[in-house]
């Protein structure tokens, strides 16, 4: 795969070409929504707590700071009437969201890092689909353009900007070591198949791909031709990732929001961030 | 070269300040009072004492320097004498010096100390740098954990027993009891001494002193002197003093009265046999066997013979310890050393507070004091004679 | 026989359990004051060894330890080892003690000796030792002040320290204990684990972090009797702060074996990512222990027969001089060892002892490319083991340790250079 030309990026977050607005059917549903009164809205957000799994990389790498928090008072002597922390992260830490920059192929795109995003870009549709029951008989199963295109048949073709959130039950999985799944191998975790994630770069110009594990890939993704996929056209094509997502299994197929804007931290790769939806009455 | 006789050198005025186990007062408290009671019994002004030795263990922060401005002394002749139960010993050898050259007149010699319940405590914890260092953190027993091994070691090696120990402390125990100032009133019996409270074995409760407050004193002049003030008073024939002695003696078996117990009877031209009376720096038993061996009066290791062969009271064949000493009396802090002084003063001069050894025409006082690590540092001895 | 899992012996051995309405024993010490000549004492011991102050003129053997040669008055004292020999010329047992410590724990045997370099010595006097006179060596330990003592033990055999019920407060014996290995998955700490089992501790909390990535022999150690794994992360105050609230009150000897170790230098890996994790598990996790587990242990620390006693750090000889190939690490190392001085000054009062152990290169990933000779996880539980049921502080395990420590003591400097130019 040819690598993306260096362009220098321009460090504004004014809407320019390639960059997209809201979808014309995002705003239809968002003033439908509203308008009608008849909208609720789901947390799709782990908590971030110092027990929270962070991706596992080879020692000899650097790793990805876990969550912690350190109490700077708490009404005592450090600080006798309020309570603050200090805490820390990796920018991948907990439900969080990565920017193209985060990968190589992504590198040099405009508008790529989380401070230069179009802020346009943070209310989106969601395509959620339901692989709960796959995953569970396969800790390694992989969503195909097969099984989006029979998905497609049932809840129409997904728009064009539309987030692609893949439902696996996974975030139910409150132990820690279950969460991970862990062995020799490395991660066994669900995910999207190298071509699958062509097909919906490529065909159906999503906003991005959401899943409830750690890592937008398949933990076995590092054996894939390319390796990685998912981050590596994804990103590559300026397109985005959630992870760790939640509650899932309480959108429809079709038709909520979701809310996903991460920190706007300089140059920064992705972050930890509060995404919801916002699901229609009926 | 012989050490030069003390002339006319005489010791007078010996008084006690009664002792009692605990006090709230200070050091200078019971040492200002020895100094009034000197000056009463001398019947002398403040004015005409221009000499004076101190010994105590409890005047901290002062040392001699302070307790002389506390009393509103003004003196050309001061020293202090740090040497424990040897220091009486030691400011007579002072004073005595003082006097004969003329630079002091009325010289006063006060030992005392005062005793807070803590005392024992605070005082053994910071005895000495070796102490400190090497012994007190062995178990906290003070003198105790030291004149136990000494007394263990004399017992095997010499066969001395307990009986021979404890005949020695019921005879200072009789004498005693003629005593009014002694805080001990009751005899001792053998079986109260063999069955009492063991302490650090071999010792018991009545091998070991009771540590309380008081002070002991009296005055060092040339005899003209004595006689204008119309006071009663001993002759100084000798006094010699050692300070660590037999160095590299595994073990404390003998003390520094060994090397200079034949000077001490050259300068008094006396002769053991002579002396009619014994004054020992007591603590422990054992320590007044190894005063009767390096006085000369039994060889060395003969000590528990040499009790078994004598009696020690008052109209014994060997007079010891004559008002009950300190482990009958008590032990009023650096004022052990002089209570045989004083008490030989008494005995000599004829103003004796309880029993009185007939005859009594020389006496000897012995000192010793200062385990500083191991073994007492300081030794001395004074001979004494009747006017 | 079984009983619950354990066979009649280990039942047997435990220690009883306390009744819970009776007031918690406080903490006393022997008497802590030294001079600070004698202090040299100390020094030695801290370290194992029993020496004296020498004469550099005239040969003499010094004690108590002093600032002029007692026999020629020379300036020029050296301790050097010594060898203890001598005899038992006397001994007594004391029964009445001036301070708190001692008089909880009457009677004490104390004995003088005669050492055949021509000092006295008064000494405590291990009760395999018979009456006197008899031939006697000389041991150095640290009470429980952290100060040295001296103690006579027979001429032949090698009895324990804690062998005498007496002196046995002298060691951190884990028999019987019960012991938190603050990392079980590492290499070190599964062999410190086994270790500590196998010398009969009653019970070892062995804690881990992310769970969810496993570590090659770890299952093994659950099968452990007295084993009990707890989560344990010391770069998460929360971790540190609920375990010891869940079993600090129970804890007799910490021993930390947290150990990140990165192989790099500080220009081979750019920025501060990989530094920071050593320092934050290498020191910052020493701190978050200290924090919350020090407090408890203290106020354990004369808790009966199975009390609160002793913090053991595995710390680096890196630590004394910084090894350039692993530069960021020594330096971790270095911060947790000025560290773990503040937290032995922090629980002196209470007579709990603090153990460092510096080995060399371990015989494991990070040190991979070190040459031999490298100290297997399993000798260096041995060492850790071996220095509870001691009575020191400071452990240099292994020959590079020793090496270094030789190198170090004699001249920092060079050390200094000697590593910077050829890394050895």
């Amino acid at each position: 795969m040819k690598t993306a030309k260096k362009k220098s990026a321009p460090r504004t977050s004014a809407a320019k070409a390639n960059v997209r607005t809201p979808a014309p059917h995002a705003r239809a549903v968002l003033s439908d929504l509203l308008v009608s009164g008849g909208a609720r809205l789901v947390d799709l957000t782990q908590t971030l707590s110092p027990d929270f799994p962070t991706i596992v990389l080879p020692p000899e790498f650097g790793q990805c700071r876990p969550f912690r928090m350190e109490e700077i008072s708490r009404y005592d002597e450090r600080g006798p009437g309020w309570y603050w922390n200090n805490v820390s992260f990796g920018e991948h830490s907990g439900t969080h969201f990565d920017a193209p920059i985060h990968w190589i192929s992504g590198r040099d795109l405009p508008y790529n890092s989380v401070d230069t995003l179009p802020t346009a870009h943070f209310i989106a549709p969601a395509c959620v689909i339901d692989c709960g029951a796959q995953a569970k008989a396969d800790a390694d199963f992989l969503l195909t353009t097969a099984l989006i295109k029979r998905w497609e048949e049932r809840h129409g073709r997904i728009p064009a900007g539309a987030w692609v959130l893949m439902r696996t039950d996974w975030s139910k999985r409150n132990d820690p070591i279950a969460y991970q799944n862990l062995d020799d191998t490395g991660q066994h975790t669900p995910g999207p198949d190298p071509d699958c994630v062509r097909f919906l770069v490529n065909e159906r110009d999503v906003l991005g791909f959401g899943t409830e594990t750690i890592g937008t890939d398949a933990g076995q993704a590092a054996h894939f031709a390319p390796p990685y996929p998912c981050h590596y056209y994804m990103h590559g094509a300026g397109k985005y990732g959630l992870q760790c997502l939640c509650n899932l299994d309480l959108l429809p197929a079709t038709g909520a929001l979701i809310v996903a804007a991460p920190l706007k931290i300089l140059q920064g790769s992705g972050s930890p961030l509060r995404v919801f939806a916002i699901v229609p009455a009926k | 070269m012989a050490a030069r006789s003390y002339d006319d050198v005489v010791l007078a005025a010996p008084v006690t300040v009664p002792y009692v186990r605990y006090s709230t007062h200070g050091a200078h408290w019971f040492l200002g009072r020895a100094v009034a009671d000197l000056l009463a019994i001398a019947k002398i002004p403040k004015q005409r004492i221009d000499g004076l030795a101190v010994a105590s263990f409890t005047l901290a922060p002062d040392s001699a320097v302070g307790l002389t401005q506390h009393l509103g002394l003004t003196l050309r002749w001061l020293d202090h004498v740090p040497m424990g139960g040897a220091s009486g010993i030691v400011s007579i050898r002072r004073a005595a010096r003082a006097v004969q050259s003329g630079d002091a007149e009325i010289v006063a010699c006060v030992g005392g100390d005062t005793n807070h319940t803590d005392s024992f405590r605070r005082n053994t914890a910071s005895f000495s740098q070796f102490a400190q260092d090497a012994v007190y953190p062995y178990g906290s027993g003070g003198p105790n954990t030291s004149f136990a091994l000494l007394t263990a070691y004399y017992m095997r090696m010499h066969g001395a027993t307990r009986e021979d120990f404890g005949k020695l402390c019921m005879a200072q125990r009789n004498n005693a009891l003629e005593n009014p100032l002694a805080l001990f009133k009751k005899p001792l019996t053998l079986d109260d001494y063999l069955n009492a409270r063991l302490v650090a074995d071999p010792l018991r409760l009545f091998d070991c002193v009771m540590p309380c407050a008081g002070a002991e004193g009296f005055l060092v002049m040339r005899r003209g002197t004595a006689e204008k003030l119309g006071l009663p008073f001993a002759h100084l024939l000798g006094a010699v003093e050692r300070h660590n002695a037999f160095p590299d003696d595994p073990i404390q078996d003998r003390g520094g009265w060994a090397l200079d117990r034949d000077a001490l009877y050259a300068q008094a031209g006396v002769g053991p046999a002579d002396i009619d009376f014994l004054e020992t720096y007591d603590d422990y038993p054992v320590i007044n066997v190894l005063q009767f061996e390096g006085l000369g009066f039994c060889p060395d290791g003969a000590g528990a013979e040499f009790i078994r062969a004598n009696t020690f009271e008052v109209t014994g064949t060997f007079p010891f310890n004559t008002s009950g000493g300190q482990l009958s009396v008590g032990q009023a802090g650096a004022a052990g050393g002089h209570l045989g002084i004083v008490e030989a003063i008494r005995q000599l001069s004829g103003q004796t507070l309880g029993a009185r050894v007939p005859d009594a025409k020389h006496g000897l006082v012995s000192g010793f004091g200062m385990i500083n690590y191991d073994r007492g540092i300081c030794s001395g001895a004074a001979l004494l004679a009747a006017a | 026989m079984v009983f619950w899992g354990k066979t009649v012996s280990q039942v047997a051995k435990r220690p009883k359990r306390k009744n819970p309405i009776e007031r918690t024993q406080l903490p006393t010490l022997p008497p802590a004051t030294r001079s600070r000549v004698a202090l040299g004492l100390t020094a030695a011991a801290a370290r194992g060894r029993f020496e004296l102050q020498v004469c550099r003129d005239c040969g003499a053997v010094q004690y108590p330890p002093r600032e002029v040669c007692r026999a020629c008055l020379s300036q020029r004292l050296l301790w050097r080892r010594q060898d203890g020999a001598g005899a038992l010329i006397s001994d007594t047992i004391l029964r009445v003690a001036q301070e708190l410590f001692f008089r909880e724990r009457l009677p004490w045997r104390i004995g003088n000796v005669r050492l055949d370099s021509d000092v006295n010595v008064i000494a405590y006097v291990h009760d395999s030792v018979g009456a006197p006179p008899c031939r006697i060596r000389i041991e150095a330990a640290l009470d429980r002040a952290g100060q040295a003592v001296l103690v006579a033990m027979p001429e032949r055999g090698r009895p324990a320290l804690s062998d005498d019920p007496k002196l046995r407060e002298m060691t951190c014996d884990p028999r019987g204990r019960k012991i938190l290995v603050t990392d079980g998955k590492s290499a070190i700490g599964q062999a410190s684990a086994r270790a500590l089992a196998a010398v009969g501790s009653d019970l070892i909390w062995i804690g881990i972090a992310e769970p969810w990535k496993k570590a090659a022999g770890f299952d093994g150690l659950r099968e452990l009797p007295q084993a009990k794994v707890v989560p344990l992360d010391v770069t998460d105050s929360s971790s540190v702060r609920e375990l010891a609230g869940e079993i600090g009150g129970k804890v007799d000897i910490v021993v930390n074996t947290n150990d990140c170790h990165r192989a790099f230098s500080l220009a081979a890996r750019r920025g501060v990512e990989t530094a920071q994790l050593e320092m934050d598990i290498n020191y910052f996790g020493l701190l978050r222990l200290a924090q919350e587990f020090a407090p408890a242990l203290k106020a354990r620390a004369a808790d009966g027969a199975a009390n609160a006693i002793a913090w053991v750090n595995v710390l680096s000889i890196f630590a004394l001089a910084n090894y350039p190939p692993h530069g960021t690490y020594s330096a971790s190392k270095a911060a947790a060892w000025s560290l773990s001085q503040n937290l032995r000054a922090d629980l002196q009062p209470a007579g709990v002892r603090v153990i460092n152990l510096f080995p060399g290169p371990i015989d494991d990933e990070w040190d991979q490319l070190e040459m031999p000779p490298k100290l297997s996880p399993a000798a260096l539980a041995a060492a850790l083991v071996g220095a509870l049921k001691g009575s020191v502080e400071d452990v240099y395990p292994g020959d590079v340790a020793q090496d270094w420590l030789a190198r170090n003591l004699e001249s920092p400097k060079t050390l200094e250079r000697e590593l910077g130019e050829t890394g050895r």
